[in-house]
């Protein structure tokens, strides 16, 4: 066993845990967005970062950190809520994130880590550049507006399906996830069709056709449940 | 003590946060025992009046007219509050800002000469709608696509007794 403090608690953690993993079971939040339970950490959204205040303060993703002997780990203070305020609003701020134009309103990661950091509103200017949906698979839409590059869904499809369907190109702000090599989804030769990264996708920018706003609510535990084989809910 | 005088602006938005603000039912005769409602679209008010104490501003930024009445009311009024999601973040309002101003007018209204491309009748359009933090200092957030009757009295209550209003977690939600 680890012993480690996390906000001054004393926590003892399985050797190849995560502060993350080691904070939950301590009962203490660490907000989230590109990590899911199920899924490989990415460390991509940087939400989760936390300050190890025996590193000098070194800032890490609490996802992709494994505890550590003495670690003194602070997960909330003024300097964290700042920093991940000011990450939300510059992924507000880079695509067209429109709650009462979207899918996923009412029940969507992004819009709810929005109110429990306290974002009232934007500082960063808006990009407003314009993004595509692609509509071509029968049963599936993605809508690049929506997409905050988590990466999820590529995860969930490489891990959990082995399709390897879903990947990045291009780059920084214009990343876009695509399927194949830039194929429309309908088109793609290796989607099975399943869904996953549907259900993996924490916005509104993979949705089921023909579901009504109400009908859209996500279910991103079932990653964790098929790779472990757990028994249904 | 003397009642606060309260404005409401409609810029560009639906006027859905003006039909929930309507929404508050028998708590606008709380209101009207506090505030003075001194301009309003719900109101034959022709000019934004001086000496404003606090001002709600639904819509965003989107053509010369809100430009120039939105940079007055700020020199009017001590509180402007950023009323709704097309007040504070653009919202559906800048679902065009992706989009040319020319292009977007001239679809909609199938002429090469549609309204709003110039200055004229009707005011220019803006190439982007903008939140009103992006033109001028803004004092509080409202967010809310609308926010509900319940959320504005959550917010409003507080400031007509001369308190600071705070809105946290799920009264912040936008959508």
């Amino acid at each position: 066993m680890i012993a480690l403090t996390i906000d001054g608690i004393r926590i003892q953690a399985e050797e190849g845990e995560t502060v993350l993993q080691a904070a939950k079971r301590a009962g203490i939040r660490i907000p989230t967005l590109c990590y899911l339970e199920g899924l490989s950490p990415r460390g991509a959204c940087r939400l989760c970062l936390v300050e190890v205040r025996n590193w000098g303060g070194r800032l890490v993703p609490a996802c992709a950190t494994p505890v550590q002997e003495g670690m003194d780990v602070v997960a909330h203070s003024p300097r964290l809520l700042e920093l991940r305020r000011a990450i939300l609003e510059m992924l507000f701020a880079e695509r067209n994130h429109i709650c009462a134009f979207c899918v996923s309103n009412g029940h969507c990661e992004l819009q709810d880590l929005a109110a429990e950091l306290g974002m009232d509103h934007v500082r960063y200017p808006y990009r407003w550049l314009p993004f595509f949906v692609d509509l071509s698979h029968a049963k599936y839409g993605i809508d690049h507006n929506r997409c905050v590059l988590c990466g999820r869904c590529v995860r969930a499809c490489a891990e959990v399906e082995g399709a390897a369907t879903w990947g990045f190109s291009g780059r920084g702000i214009f990343t876009l996830v695509e399927a194949d090599l830039g194929e429309p989804w309908g088109k793609s030769k290796t989607c099975t069709g399943c869904g996953k990264c549907v259900q993996a996708c924490p916005t509104g920018a993979l949705f089921e056709k023909g579901k009504a706003t109400s009908e859209q609510r996500k279910k991103p535990e079932i990653l964790a449940e098929v790779k472990e084989r757990r028994p249904r809910a | 003590m003397p009642k606060l005088r309260v404005a409401t602006v409609w810029f560009s938005g639906c006027s859905g946060c003006h039909m929930s603000f309507l929404d508050l039912d028998e708590r606008l005769l709380e209101f009207a025992e506090r505030a003075e409602l001194v301009f309003s679209p719900i109101a034959d008010i022709k000019e934004f009046p001086e000496d404003v104490d606090v001002v709600l501003v639904e819509g965003a930024v989107g053509n010369s007219e809100h430009l120039h009445m939105l940079l007055e009311i700020r020199k009017k009024a001590k509180v402007l509050v950023a009323f709704g999601d097309c007040a504070v973040t653009g919202n559906v309002s800048s679902l065009r800002n992706p989009l040319s101003r020319e292009e977007v007018l001239r679809t909609v209204y199938g002429t090469e000469d549609p309204p709003g491309l110039e200055e004229g009748e009707v005011p220019k359009l803006l190439p982007h709608a903008l939140p009103l933090h992006a033109v001028v200092p803004v004092d509080h957030f409202l967010p809310g696509c609308p926010p509900s009757a319940d959320r504005i009295w959550k917010f409003l209550r507080p400031v007509l007794l001369g308190q600071k209003p705070a809105l946290s977690g799920p009264d912040l939600k936008f959508g």
